[in-house]
């Protein structure tokens, strides 16, 4: 069903085009009840379980605003800098479609309840990109249809279509920039790193869970091209329901090359909504715009205005915890890490098990060291996050602890840590079971040096004669006929007082 | 006995179920015979809960005979407009698109009657969701005026007027959007109150146009009228527009009637070419006698009245064309179409032109028009202002006045079928009553004599600031009772009998 689309190359599109972006983000607020009724917001109930006749939009029925819902509304505009408004209405946005019980969404239109914030987002190369804030209004999600019997899940060739009215009326927050402009080839990357940026602010603040997988966050990306030099905007595309970092990223590249394509060969862009494609990296036509869609907005007259006094905005304005920019700067000075490592860091989705492991008594270093190494191998392995991976940061934590005590060196700690990635229990009883333990008795020790000392005697005349480099060899004797549980710098310390050599 | 029955007021009915004169089985019986010996006749009807009613009467008299405390109008029997939802009791707003439908919900209205004890007979005839002065809009056919069957009840709520003054029901519910409760109340020689916006809930009340929709009590006497009034105002935590502040003292003002020493506005508009002079005449002596019982008559200017009508086919239309956009033969009510043949978007088109009527549909296409980008502001935009300056003309009023009087229709009730095609001529009767549901406040239509040229009953209207009733019943029951002496019976005396 998709027709090739002709493109350009991305480095030729940028040649001769500025690309000019808006997104527009809706989150799925994470209140336990609906925003204008008391129905539960579980998700993956039996379908219609969760409705009333508020949320079905029975006749007679009428709304009641969920002030939780307005709460978690200022808090993201305060976290996004904007203004909040003193006073403002719900408006109706009027169209028929079957998943929406009234035909009519309640949602806000000249009058948002957040406008003019801005949000910094850092690229991956710690470089910091500032995307201005339009607005932040509310409204309620629709229903659900589920197309049965078509080939694609599409509403074209299905023979019948299922309602599912349990998302119908949960809270939506729609965060919408004003144009970014000015990104220019970087702006795939600013896309993503605003809406990952987002992503985390929306968390922080626990306002939501954000899991775009789960449709709780979805990202609509509108753009257009202009000739370098120019000011006057071209003729934008939308994609609808972006459902993932990466595909933000692609769904906007894609989009550059496609407008680029259409524009050089003297083609017009037609103002038109597209799907992308995860599958492909490629969009597709939707629907099209052909004028703009007449919603015929009015102030919703069920409702009364919504006039959050100052005194309550201050008071969540206070109670703000620490914005993710403002925290990730704090820890990279904390942990003396620089820029490109705390990316890593971040790319590496670590950064929340390292906090969580220092939180559980290791220092930072280690616990960087164990979740952007062993840890982080282990999970590309495995295909797996790091959070999914099968060991709590209070166990690296109690890794880091046995190593600091002397108890295991590096070597064993990985050891622990195989064990208890396979499930073979706590790091404790990973050392029990496989016995895992350096070897710290002095005598023991000793006795194992002096045979490596004995069965080497070329080597140890080496070192004899200066050539302590040579201790390796020894050392890696020792070290097997322990097992490996011995401490090496131990070992090392005991050979070259034996043989009567200074270290340096 | 049923005859004596269904003469009574609601306050009497009360007080002899209270004592044990009579047991509400009595009561409802009585009634369930009057409906069923005349209202083949009047059609003020749409369903009759017989069992229902009967099943509410007989708790009330075991209730009693547990020598439990009764509310003030327990055991009284009431006919409900059909807009506000019943469970297990059909609710069709006069329209073939809820057709069959049966809420599973209770509007909270009917909650509270039935928390009071009330006895709900049934559903009466409107027209179809609200839209219309005459009930001739009805899906199921029109109501007769029990004062000449010829005639319209008016509308939108006929059947409850209608109902009232064929002693059908000593009480009644209506909704007030234009003028809808004081209109029929008018033109059948009955009381109807649109209390102040917010003091009685919407929920459960289907939607026309929800800036301006009030549920109201209506009722053949004045004091009745407070009595019901009181059972359904109140803060309503499940509608937004719910006013959150105690009921006026509405009964108390009733059974207090007086105007001595209040100033009582006639509005300069209410008045001219239009206007019938029966009523025009019946109004001027309504407001002699307002000064010989101690008012004082003040002279008022509302400029902005003019526009009034205007602005209210703008806004209610608008309104409307949204809140009727959830019937679309999807989830209940009406379905056509569906034969396999058609998509979703079809059925749901070919269902709204099944089951709406001409004037629903005339409303809907004016609203959809009037909010349409690029005339929003012409005319959407252009009403809100003029009802901005409407509120602002009744304010600057009652700084002056304690009520404002005026005919509460420009004619008695016309003959069925005679303005049905002329939709601006019916948009005409609600010239009085318009402004004051412009403006949120409140207003109550009362019985003032029979105009000599067509023996039909005008109606009184007496207008009070939003939150002010009680003024409505204070100046009402005044009324009523200095009228009931110069005539020597309740006007509803001289209606023929059926």
């Amino acid at each position: 069903m998709t027709t090739t689309t002709d493109l350009v190359s991305y480095e030729d599109a940028l040649a001769s085009y500025d690309p000019v972006m808006g997104l527009e983000v809706h989150v799925e607020l994470g209140t336990k009840t609906k925003m204008f009724c008391g129905c539960s917001t579980e998700l993956g109930q039996d379908a219609n379980t969760q409705t009333c006749p508020v949320c079905l939009g029975l006749p007679g029925a009428l709304p009641v605003v969920n002030a939780t819902g307005v709460e978690s509304a200022i808090k993201i505009g305060l976290a996004l800098n904007c203004e909040i408004a003193e006073w403002c209405r719900f408006a109706r946005k009027n169209y028929f479609y079957p998943d929406m019980p009234k035909n009519f969404q309640t949602s806000q239109y000249d009058e948002p309840i957040a406008f003019d914030g801005y949000l910094d987002v850092q690229l991956e190369d710690g470089e910091v990109f500032r995307v201005e804030i339009e607005r932040a209004h509310m409204e309620e999600d629709t229903g659900k249809s589920t197309h049965v019997g078509g080939a694609t899940g599409r509403i074209h060739g299905a023979s019948h279509s299922l309602l599912d009215y349990n998302r119908a009326g949960i809270p939506l927050i729609e965060i919408v920039t004003k144009p970014i402009v000015g990104a220019g080839e970087r702006a795939p990357e600013v896309a993503k790193a605003y809406v990952r940026e987002l992503r985390e602010v929306i968390k922080a603040l626990g306002v939501s869970e954000a899991r775009m997988e789960m449709g709780q966050m979805r990202c609509d990306v509108n753009l257009s091209l202009r000739p370098h030099g120019t000011e006057k905007f071209g003729t934008r595309s939308e994609t609808k329901n972006v459902n993932s970092l990466r595909s933000v990223e692609r769904a906007a590249r894609f989009e550059i090359q496609r407008h680029a394509a259409v524009l050089s060969s003297g083609g017009t862009i037609i103002q038109e909504t597209r799907h992308f494609h995860e599958d492909t990296g490629s969009t597709t036509s939707g629907r099209v715009k052909e004028e703009a869609e007449d919603y015929r907005y009015f102030p919703e007259p069920d409702l009364v205005p919504v006039a959050p006094s100052r005194a309550w905005v201050e008071e969540i304005r206070s109670a703000l915890p620490e914005l993710p920019l403002v925290r990730r700067n704090r820890l990279r000075e904390e942990w003396a890490v620089s820029g490109t490592d705390m990316q890593a860091i971040l790319n590496a989705g670590a950064l929340e098990p390292i906090v969580a492991t220092i939180e559980a008594g290791a220092d930072a270093a280690s616990a960087r060291k164990w979740w952007m190494g062993e840890l982080a191998r282990s999970a590309n392995e495995s295909g797996k996050a790091l959070d999914e991976l099968a060991i709590t940061p209070a166990q690296v934590a109690r890794v880091t602890e046995l190593v600091a005590k002397g108890d295991l060196n590096d070597k064993l700690a990985r050891q622990v840590i195989e064990g208890v990635l396979a499930g073979e229990g706590t790091p404790d009883e990973v050392v029990d079971q496989r016995g895992l333990k350096v070897v710290s008795d002095e005598g023991a020790l000793t006795t194992a040096v002096e045979e490596a000392i004995a069965g080497n005697p070329a080597i140890a005349d080496k070192i004899r004669g200066g050539k302590v480099a040579a201790a390796g060899a020894l050392v890696g004797a020792v070290m097997k006929a322990t097992r490996g549980q011995a401490d090496a710098a131990r070992v090392k310390e005991l050979i070259l007082e034996k043989l009567g050599v200074g270290e340096g | 006995m049923t005859d004596a029955i269904i003469k009574l007021t609601a306050a009497q009915i009360a007080a002899r179920i209270a004592s044990g004169e009579l047991t509400a089985v009595q009561v409802t019986e009585a009634h369930l015979a009057r409906i069923e010996a005349v209202d083949e006749k009047v059609h003020a009807f749409l369903h009759v809960d017989r069992e229902g009613a009967l099943a509410q009467a007989r708790a009330v008299d075991e209730k009693r005979a547990r020598g439990e405390k009764l509310g003030p109008l327990a055991g009284v029997p009431l006919a409900l407009k059909d807009i506000f939802t019943t469970v297990g009791v059909p609710t069709t707003v006069g329209s073939k698109m809820l057709e069959g439908w049966i809420p599973p919900y209770d509007a909270t209205l009917t909650k509270r009657l039935k928390d009071a004890d009330v006895v709900i007979l049934g559903k009466t005839n409107m027209d179809e969701f609200a839209m219309g002065s005459s009930t001739e809009n009805s899906a199921y056919g029109p109501t007769g005026n029990p004062w000449d069957l010829t005639r319209i009840p008016g509308g939108s709520g006929g059947g409850s007027s209608a109902s009232l003054a064929s002693f059908q029901a000593p009480l009644a519910i209506g909704t007030d959007t234009g003028g809808s409760i004081r209109q029929p109340a008018a033109v059948t020689g009955t009381v109807g109150v649109k209390p102040t916006y917010g003091a009685v809930s919407r929920y459960g009340m289907v939607a026309f146009s929800s800036s301006l929709d009030q549920g109201g009590p209506c009722a053949r006497t004045v004091l009745d009228a407070a009595l019901l009034h009181e059972v359904i105002a109140g803060h309503d935590p499940m509608d937004s527009t719910s006013i959150d502040a105690p009921v006026p003292p509405v009964v108390e003002a009733a059974r207090n009637g007086s105007v001595a020493g209040m100033r009582v506005g006639v509005v300069k508009q209410f008045r001219g070419e239009g206007y019938q002079a029966g009523v025009v005449q019946r109004f001027d002596e309504s407001v002699e006698l307002l000064r010989e019982l101690g008012a004082e008559i003040v002279e008022l200017d509302c400029p902005s009245f003019d526009l009034a009508l205007a602005a209210y086919y703008l806004i209610a239309p608008s309104e409307c064309s949204s809140n009727l956009a959830r019937f679309d033969g999807l989830r209940y009510g009406l379905r056509t179409g569906d034969d396999g043949s058609h998509s979703a978007e079809e059925v749901t088109s070919l269902t709204r032109e099944a089951g709406f009527g001409a004037e629903v549909k005339r409303r809907i296409m004016l609203g959809t028009y009037a909010l349409s980008s690029g005339y929003y502001d012409a005319y959407y935009g252009s009403a809100q202002k003029v009802r901005t300056l409407i509120t602002r003309d009744f304010e600057k009023s009652f700084e002056k006045v304690d009520v404002i009087v005026s005919p509460t229709t420009p004619t008695t009730a016309f003959p069925i079928g005679e303005r049905a095609d002329d939709p601006m001529a019916m948009y005409l009767a609600d010239l009085c009553t318009i402004p004051t549901n412009l403006a949120g406040n409140a207003a109550m239509s009362l019985p003032c004599g029979l105009a000599p040229e067509d023996g039909l009953p005008v109606g009184l209207q007496i207008i009070a600031p939003a939150l002010k009733d009680d003024r409505l019943y204070k100046v009402g029951a005044a009324v009523e009772a200095a009228f009931v002496e110069r005539w020597g019976h309740p006007l509803l005396e001289e209606a023929p009998s059926l």
